[in-house]
């Protein structure tokens, strides 16, 4: 069914880390359509992903985690590896918004996060600051390059690439509420079937304000190489920790030199 | 039960130029501020090591956006957008309280004018012998405290900056902005003290300036033991361990000047003179040490992230 998209609402991804099934067509369509050539291929002899992390060349990348308990989840079932199509998590709280020095980074009509490639000169702040390894250096255009939630797209009204190539529904498109509503449909429908274990992750506001890009994972965050709700800090939390701790170093500072330097009356 | 700080973030390379971007950073704000302190409450005969200070912040100074602009990855072309936001639409100033990088990049800019203006003051002074300098005694002397706060501001915010990302150990600690300062103020002392070696008329502070760094050092030492506790603390101070060798460079900076201050800071009797050396080889050594030891603290830091 196709998602009228209109400037004003908020739009994300819901993705359904269960339906996942690793066929990275997601991967191919994010690079078709935004015109990512690739890293060159290399074989990471690691499980059977090769595209190894999301960078300025992957903005989708599927996950492979494959260090699971050798026990089945349920009777009847095989072992099942976690797959997981990550992506920029378009956080309502960004930590790289917050640090941008040059104002690059913004959250568009459509309440995405977005880098003004023309305004954007590599200072790599952003890149210290995204708690999910999301963003990274393109050599070439030497800008700082992430998932763009398809701007151009979304802007012609259509809906983004990868989750129009993904053949399961794992990745799906849309008004935020919609997708919030379906995660916790699905949410209770395999906890009714036993997979207790399944959780939503940026659903509600504990991780970074809520993520316009959340997931319904399988096992805890942690697993998926995510940080939990414990661990997901902004950049700022150390901003008046910082300075206080300066401010005082500096007061000592120059008594220390007042007394180091001060008059004695030497002759 | 304690949970370790789990991070999951890419590292933003930020190596060499950043390193010494830091180390001059810190040189730069640090002399400044020794300058600033010996000519206000030092005697009139600290007045020539005054101006030595004032002179190496201008060079430090004038490497730092150099040495940022390059680090850029779209350097020369760019870097005016820290700068003015060129958003279409909402172009204008741009500032960003949150963001050290932001406020750095406007600090510096005004340091930059206080530390040449300051520079061009010590010229004059030097080559006219107007001893009030071009703006006057008491101008003079609130232009240099104001100049000595954003002094303090450049040699202790790069910490800062480090600790509002989400890296690991840079993340997980408070006390990074203070121990860059602490550090940056010992590095000045120790080479306005070598520089003293040009200037024979400087060799007069050289006992106050060793005495000032080892009360620097002292301070270092309790920033860098918290420092440690902290990052433990996170769980975080693994990483560290394999940069032992700098973390004992950084050590030994801190115990030279405290074995140099050592024979100055002790108690000397009422109105006895100030113990007046020309600045030796030991002063050499232990200077090169120290600031071999600011670079090492640096170095150390940047890299047990990266």
């Amino acid at each position: 069914m196709a998602t009228t998209i209109k400037p004003g609402e908020s739009y994300g991804f819901f993705t359904d880390t269960s339906i996942c099934i690793g066929c990275k067509a997601c991967e191919v369509a994010c690079k078709e359509w935004n015109q990512l050539q690739g890293n060159s291929p290399k074989f990471l002899a690691d499980s059977y992903d090769n595209t190894g992390q999301l960078d300025a060349q992957n903005w989708r990348h599927v996950k492979f985690i494959d260090n699971v308990p050798e026990q089945t989840v349920d009777a009847g079932n095989g072992t099942a590896w976690l797959m997981m199509s990550d992506v920029c998590k378009h956080c309502k709280h960004a930590s790289c918004m917050e640090v941008c020095p040059t104002g690059a980074i913004i959250r568009t009509e459509f309440d995405t996060v977005f880098i003004q490639q023309d305004v954007c000169n590599g200072c790599r702040n952003c890149v210290a600051a995204c708690p999910y390894s999301v963003i990274a250096m393109n050599e070439t255009t030497g800008t700082a390059h992430k998932c763009t939630l398809c701007y151009d797209r979304l802007q012609g009204g259509l809906e983004p690439a990868c989750a129009k190539a993904c053949p399961t529904q794992s990745i799906q498109f849309g008004p935020l509420a919609d997708l919030q509503k379906k995660a916790d449909v699905r949410l209770a429908a395999l906890h009714s079937q036993g997979s207790t274990q399944a959780q939503l992750y940026g659903r509600d506001d504990t991780v970074y304000g809520g993520l316009n890009a959340f997931f319904l994972l399988m096992d805890k965050p942690e697993t998926y190489g995510l940080p939990n709700a414990a661990n997901a800090g902004l950049p700022s939390r150390n901003d008046v920790g910082g300075y206080l701790a300066a401010f005082v170093t500096a007061v000592v500072g120059v008594v220390a030199g007042i007394v180091a330097f001060r008059r004695r009356g030497e002759s | 039960m304690h949970l370790a700080a789990e991070h999951f973030v890419r590292s933003p390379q930020w190596t060499w130029y950043i390193l010494f971007y830091f180390f001059f950073a810190g040189l730069a704000g640090g002399s400044y501020v020794v300058s600033t302190l010996l000519r206000l409450a030092g005697d009139v005969r600290d007045e020539p090591a005054a101006r030595l200070g004032f002179y190496i912040s201008l060079v430090a100074t004038a490497i730092c956006p150099i040495l940022l602009t390059a680090d850029l990855g779209v350097s020369w072309a760019r870097f005016w957008h820290m700068l003015v936001d060129v958003t279409p639409g909402d172009t204008g100033l741009n500032f960003k309280s949150g963001s050290p990088m932001s406020v750095g990049v406007w600090a510096l800019l005004l340091f930059g004018f206080f530390v040449g203006i300051s520079a061009l003051d010590t010229w004059a002074r030097d080559r006219g012998g107007r001893s009030e300098g071009l703006l006057g005694a008491i101008i003079g002397r609130a232009f240099n405290l104001v100049g000595a706060i954003f002094g303090l501001f450049i040699a202790s915010y790069t910490g800062v900056l480090l600790s509002v990302s989400n890296q690991p150990v840079w993340s997980d600690t408070w006390m990074l902005g203070g121990l860059f300062l602490a550090s940056g103020l010992s590095g000045s002392a120790a080479l306005i003290g070598l520089l003293t070696r040009y200037r024979p008329e400087a060799a007069f502070s050289l006992g106050r300036l060793h005495e000032a760094d080892a009360y620097f050092s002292i301070l270092e030492l309790v920033l860098l033991v918290a420092f440690f506790i902290t990052v433990a603390a996170a769980g975080t101070a693994g990483r560290t361990l394999p940069l032992l060798p700098l973390w004992l460079l950084a050590l030994v900076g801190i115990g030279s000047s405290l074995v140099a201050g050592r024979g100055h800071m002790r108690v000397r009797p009422a109105g006895s003179s100030a113990v007046i050396a020309r600045a030796g080889t030991d002063t050499l050594i232990v200077s090169l040490l120290v600031l071999l030891g600011v670079l090492a603290l640096r170095a150390a830091v940047i890299f047990s992230a990266q």
